[in-house]
């Protein structure tokens, strides 16, 4: 028997590998009980981002979550006349987007359980656009190639371009990417920015994260006891069977 | 008159509990591997529980499935861990049903008297995975959607009536919204023929006695033990003795099983597959479709099979073929002998090589086929079909050992 579980054992190890991309992500080293962050990372979305993406799974109401106010969700984070119980949705219509950008944006509100990476592949991604003028907006990502919207956060991060090398199969791969021309923040400002994003999508993605996890302390603490209890139990009732 | 009398006179309920549980006498020799049954009937329930809970909250429709499964998680209360745990008992049931399996395999459960056991088990098997192969089309996922357009155009490489079998199948040329409306009315009804098949499962296994470790038939050993003059020597009452012990192997299983529902319900893409987060989308075809970890190792045989004769159908063929075979195994063990403790060194190597070939053509399932994986996928389907094919033969020819007269511990 044992010798059998140690060829399954060995027979699993392929599957460990399973997960490896082709591009290297940077860690956002994100902490989903930042709220300072999520918030920060809410105002950032509806400024530069909900202008084309939905978040349409999710409500502002929300955002209570992460220690807004109804009123300050009102008041800082929701244009025109919602209700505070309304989706975020992005008020770009689809048909348009698809015309203007080739494809229509993506909503983003499931991008941290969809991409592989999560938290930081929307890190990476936010830092990875370059100057590529053979792309409509002039821009492309080393995460994302090819990607079909503007670098939006330029003004913030200023512009860079990307040194390229060739390998061994003469195939040509972005090398590191450079600040050519400073944007208003700094690089670290710039970092913390992308980091607040990425916490925030992560929240958004699965709300329910944390409590999940703290309730799910309390549901192994009573299956452990249960569990010793049933054994001792078990082993009662079995004294007498020989 | 106590109204225990009462009833009985009118309904049997006396009778029946002493029959399958007060005075149904299992072998008491039972390990590890006789938890798994009450478990799947667990897993079984979890699912039909989990699952009319959240058919109240979710839209059969193209439009609306996927924001409703979102709705589930977002705003219906305990709808996160309701999906939760629906989710990750799909991966459960198959996990606590191929461990159940391979008990039968090891200590010969399939042999006579039980061959209809067995063979109500793998009609189970069978429902079990149509149940899950359109439970996985619901939450209408890129992966929903593509692996279902995958698995149904494998019945359009039958000849002849292929292509309009599987338009009868969709109700459309592609999967739509017709396809989603009928997969969801199916998942809803196969679950209840799985839990009347589960019943006749039961019936048949109280009709010929459980089998245990030892392989040994108590019923055929000497009588009496010290609840019957008449029940088998080896024998103790399934209540209260297995039923204590299953609550502990309830209890360790609910351990690993909650474990992974609130720490890790994605399971690292295997129970919920990333791609899954994106909508279905008819007109953006996924990098690689993979159907979920159940179904890869038939997967994997089915691609290893080359297309000749201007048809891919021999792929198809040796797809289903894999799991014919397994109706088939009370008559292709031959060997003296029922477990795997006096079987010879043979069948243990070619259990072992099974168990092997079986989880490598689940990992080669999940991957994109390259041409040494191809190769590798066709060396595991040929040893996948020796194991069975070959069976009456090296089952006899094997050197086993003496089987004792009562059961071991």
């Amino acid at each position: 028997m044992k010798k059998l579980i140690a060829i399954l054992s060995l027979a699993l190890l392929p599957l460990t590998g399973f997960a490896s991309g082709a591009v290297h992500l940077e860690s956002a080293d994100i902490d989903l009980t930042d709220e300072a962050a999520m918030q920060r990372g809410a105002k950032y979305f509806v400024n530069y981002c909900q202008g084309c993406h939905s978040l349409k799974y999710f409500r502002y109401e929300n955002m209570q979550k992460f220690g807004l106010t109804k009123d300050q969700i009102r008041g800082n984070l929701m244009f025109g006349d919602g209700k505070v119980g309304d989706l975020m949705t992005t008020s770009m219509p689809a048909v348009d987007a698809a015309e203007w950008f080739g494809t229509a944006p993506p909503d983003l509100t499931l991008t941290a359980r969809l991409k592989h990476g999560g938290a930081d592949w929307i890190y990476t991604y936010l830092k990875s656009f370059y100057v590529d003028e053979s792309r409509p907006f002039g821009v492309n990502n080393v995460v994302f190639p090819n990607v079909g919207m503007p670098h939006v956060l330029m003004e913030l991060q200023g512009v860079q371009e990307a040194v390229k090398e060739k390998d061994e199969h003469g195939n040509v791969h972005v090398k590191e990417l450079k600040l050519v021309k400073p944007g208003r923040l700094s690089a670290e400002e710039y970092d913390e920015l992308a980091r607040d994003l990425a916490t925030f999508l992560t929240h958004v993605a699965e709300p329910v994260k944390l409590e999940r996890q703290s309730i799910g302390i309390w549901v192994m603490l009573f299956l452990l006891v249960f569990f010793v209890v049933s054994v001792m139990l078990k082993k009662e009732y079995w004294k007498d069977v020989h | 008159m106590s109204l225990m009398t009462w009833i009985d006179e009118r309904f049997p309920a006396t009778k029946v509990w002493n029959e399958h549980l007060a005075q149904y006498y299992a072998p008491k020799n039972f390990n590890f591997w006789y938890f798994f049954g009450s478990l799947a009937m667990l897993v079984l329930v979890n699912q039909i529980v989990t699952g009319i809970w959240l058919a109240m909250s979710y839209k059969p429709d193209a439009t609306l499935a996927f924001a409703s499964v979102e709705y589930i998680m977002r705003d219906v209360n305990w709808g996160w861990l309701i999906r939760y745990l629906h989710s990750t008992g799909a991966s459960a049931f198959f996990i606590v049903i191929y461990l159940h399996m391979f008990r039968g395999l090891m200590y010969g459960s399939y042999r006579k008297p039980r061959e209809l056991l067995w063979i109500i088990g793998m009609i189970i098997y069978v429902v079990m995975m149509a149940t899950a192969f359109f439970g996985y089309l619901l939450p209408w996922g890129q992966m929903s959607y593509w692996g279902a357009q995958v698995i149904v155009n494998l019945f359009s490489a039958i000849p002849v009536i292929g292509d309009d079998l599987s338009i009868w199948i969709r109700g459309d040329y592609v999967i739509s919204d017709a396809t989603l409306n009928r997969f969801f009315a199916l998942h809803f009804l196969l679950p209840f023929i799985l839990a009347a098949l589960v019943f006749v499962h039961i019936v048949a296994l109280h009709k010929v006695g459980s089998n245990n470790p030892d392989g040994i038939e108590i019923k055929k050993g000497p009588k009496g033990n010290r609840w019957s003059d008449t029940a088998p020597a080896d024998g103790i009452p399934f209540h209260p003795y297995y039923s204590v012990k299953d609550i502990a192997g309830v209890a360790g299983f609910l351990i690993v099983f909650l474990g992974i529902v609130f720490f890790a319900p994605e399971m690292g893409g295997y129970f919920l597959e990333a791609p899954n987060f994106e909508p279905a989308n008819p007109l953006k075809t996924p990098e690689h479709i993979a159907p979920v970890w159940y179904f890869t190792p038939f997967y994997a045989i089915l691609r290893a099979v080359p297309s000749f004769a201007g048809t891919q159908v021999w792929g198809v063929i040796a797809m289903g073929a894999a799991i014919v075979v397994l109706f088939f195994l009370p008559w292709l063990d031959k060997s003296p002998v029922k477990s795997i403790r006096y079987k010879g060194p043979i069948f243990k190597g070619m259990i072992a090589m099974f168990v092997v070939v079986f989880l490598i053509l689940g990992y080669l399932g999940m991957q994109p086929a390259t041409p040494g994986r191809t190769l590798l996928a066709q060396v595991c389907t040929t040893l996948y079909f020796v194991f069975f094919l070959g069976m009456p033969i090296y089952s006899k020819m094997d050197k086993t050992k003496p089987v004792p007269e009562r059961v071991t511990k």
